[in-house]
């Protein structure tokens, strides 16, 4: 019989090594790898936006308004994965249609869209003197151009026809911004922590199941989020201070822009405080970690020695170099060693982020480095050149894609809810 | 008649008549059949009889269109070979479809076939595998838009139609015994042959198996051989400790079976 090449889904890039079960592939790649990392992106940096609002940390006023809009910007990314990764995606609206409330991703389309409104809203009420001052002053201008038009009548609508701007009404939003922060906190906490649970949960897998799997997947989504909006944060804020030196855009007709070194103490500040609540949450996902480890080691069941093998040897570098040495550690030393600067902060930062990103692939693809029999183990191998849109999507183009579209979207974001207000301009 | 009586008969007569026809609810013969089914599909596998000859994988594939060529499969046997210098290999080449034909192991894409001396063999077995269809089921509890599902006489099937391929069922089920069909892309498992044995036919791979090794029952009819066998002899089933309650029940059953 003549045989010809058939892959099916996971072959591509699985490498069988001893005895695997015939079905076994890494049916769970780079994809379900970005999932939890996008999301915990979005529930990470809300939480920070959430510290200023609901718990009144003032010096956090500047960097939480940006985290809000980049959490909205966030949001989609955070279901592109999914759909990336299914391979029926024109069913993935049946998740939200037709949910099978046993099923711990049925949850998804109940918490996400929660979430979204949530965001929305609160995005709404905070902006909404700036949609009023702007249609308004767009209104009153004489020759308006072609694009104008179009701003007036965008703003216009975004006022949702509440264009009551009096202190009473601003404070009102402010209230409303307050609570819905406080109500948004145990939402992103839920949308975190469920993805954790729906690895912890499999008791197929030896490495997912563990009920400490979605409080670890909280505490890391927040350190991710809380390093993510300091890096974009310093990188605009590097902008602003380039364009206010060379004195271009804003800052080459307005008179009130921000000064060189109005922007540069206001960086300090900010970045002081939020580091500091990075290092809190980075203390919290570590302990959990190694108490996960420790307790595996110690109570040796059945599972033992082929974690042990995939954790202490097969993954060792991945797991031990590059999420807790590079990921953990460094950027630990960075920050705590006296003499801290902005610049050693966005280090550490970076590193961070590639820590977390590090733990959901040791989770996710380690998850399903050995087989169900205890007896073999599966390689992955990441498809970097694209040869069909299979490749592509399961493959580092498709990753990379995920990542990028958040700055994309905030790009265009930015437009409509400036994330750098001056203080009098919003509430 | 006066209002009052009207409204009154009306209550005497609404009452009455919701007595019976409430019982009309309690004898619906649908809700009967499923709270005491009389059938329950379970599968008996002797691995005494079993030699590898891996008809059984192809008649699987050849009766449920799964292709030759992919590799995967609805059912498979595994190979164990334990050597007197205590080492242990197991493997299931093309989930031997086309059978084990030689001594040699297969040990994965990286180290090759490892052949072993006959004489070195301490003992050998074959152990032939396929969806248990548990009675508790992890891979339709995970299933997010209920694709897949139990029916009432014991088998988990999937709606091709409807599964979004996500793979939850894959990850949870721990056996191995669910993947992706190559042609459909959606997840595609063994069905006991439902097509067949609701039709009073044997499935595909009792039915090519000379050895009498692979066996299906109804286990609620206590008369069935088969039934007695799984009643009243020694049987044992893969995994148990993930509470899923197996309906493949295997006589022989080694410790170093997973």
């Amino acid at each position: 019989m003549v045989e010809h090449a058939m892959h099916v889904h996971g072959e591509l890039w699985t490498v069988k090594e001893l005895f695997v079960l015939p079905n076994e592939y890494v049916y769970w790649s780079i994809q379900i790898v970005m999932y939890p990392f996008m999301t915990g992106l979005v529930a990470g940096a809300f939480v920070l936006s959430s510290l200023y609002h609901v718990f009144g940390v003032k010096q956090l006023k500047e960097i939480a308004r940006f985290s809000l809009v980049f959490s909205f910007a966030l949001l989609p990314v955070a279901m592109m994965p999914l759909l990336l990764h299914l391979q029926q995606p024109l069913r993935g609206i049946h998740v939200m249609m037709t949910p099978h409330f046993t099923s711990a991703i049925s949850a998804f389309g109940i918490v996400f869209m929660t979430y979204a409104f949530i965001v929305a809203s609160e995005l709404w009420f905070e902006y909404r003197r700036h949609f009023v001052v702007t249609s308004q002053s767009l209104a009153a201008k004489p020759d308006r151009s072609g694009i104008d038009n179009f701003r007036m009548l965008l703003f216009k609508t975004l006022t949702l026809g509440a264009t009551d701007i009096s202190p009473e009404a601003v404070e009102k939003d402010h209230k409303a911004v307050k609570r819905l922060a406080a109500l948004g906190i145990p939402v992103a906490c839920f949308l975190h922590g469920y993805a954790g649970f729906i690895f912890g949960s499999v008791k197929a897998n030896a490495l997912w199941m563990t009920p400490l799997m979605p409080v670890i997947f909280i505490c890391s989504a927040v350190v991710s989020g809380i390093a993510l909006c300091i890096f974009c944060y310093v990188v605009t804020m590097e902008i602003r201070k380039f364009m206010a030196k060379r004195k271009i855009s804003r800052w080459a007709k307005d008179q009130n822009a921000p000064s060189l070194e109005e922007l540069q103490s206001a960086e300090d500040q900010e970045i002081k405080i939020v580091s500091n609540y990075l290092l809190y949450f980075m203390i919290a996902a570590i302990t959990l970690e190694i108490l996960d480890l420790i307790f595996r080691g110690y109570t040796q069941v059945k599972s033992w020695d082929i974690l042990r093998e995939v954790i202490m040897e097969r993954d060792f570098t991945k797991i031990f170099i590059m999420q807790y040495a590079i990921g953990n550690v460094l950027p630990f030393l960075l920050m705590v060693l006296p003499g801290r600067t902005v610049r050693r902060t966005t280090i550490a930062t970076l590193l961070v982020m590639f820590g977390v990103f590090m733990m959901r692939w040791n989770v996710v693809i380690g998850g399903q480095a050995f087989s169900l029999s205890f007896s073999g183990f599966m390689h992955y191998h990441l498809p970097i050149v694209p040869r069909d849109w299979e490749t592509f999507r399961e493959g580092l183009g498709g990753a990379l894609l995920v990542m990028a579209t958040p700055f994309v979207l905030f790009w265009f974001l930015n437009k409509i809810f400036p994330a750098f207000l001056k203080e009098e301009e919003v509430h | 008649m006066k209002r009052r009586d009207f409204l009154k008969n009306t209550i005497v007569a609404i009452a009455g008549a919701s007595v019976p026809l409430s019982a009309l609810e309690f004898i619906d013969p649908q809700e009967v059949l499923a709270a005491n089914p009389d059938i329950h599909w379970a599968f008996l596998i002797n691995t005494h009889t079993c030699v590898g000859c891996g008809f059984c994988v192809k008649a699987c594939k050849t009766e449920n269109d799964i292709p030759f060529e992919a590799n995967v499969s609805r059912t498979w046997v595994e190979r164990y070979v334990f050597t007197k210098d205590d080492r242990r290999y197991i493997d299931s080449p093309k989930a031997a479809l086309y059978g084990f034909t030689d001594s040699k192991v297969d040990l994965g894409e990286h180290l090759g076939f490892k052949d072993i001396e006959p004489e070195n063999v301490g003992k050998a077995f074959f152990v032939p595998k396929l969806c248990n269809h548990c009675e508790a089921p992890a891979c339709t509890q995970v299933c997010p838009v209920g694709a897949t599902y139990k029916t009432d006489d014991g088998i988990v099937l999937i709606d091709r139609s409807w599964c979004i391929g996500c793979g939850y069922c894959v990850m949870a089920c721990p056996f191995g015994a669910r993947f992706f069909h190559p042609v459909h892309n959606v997840v595609d498992k063994c069905t006991f042959c439902y097509h067949r044995i609701t039709k009073d036919l044997e499935t595909a791979c009792v039915n090519a198996c000379p050895f009498g090794a692979r066996k299906m029952c109804n286990i609620r009819d206590i008369n069935d051989p088969i039934t007695k066998i799984i009643l009243n002899d020694r049987v044992g089933v893969l995994k148990d400790e993930f509470g899923t309650k197996p309906q493949a029940f295997y006589i022989g059953l080694a410790t170093e079976v997973r």
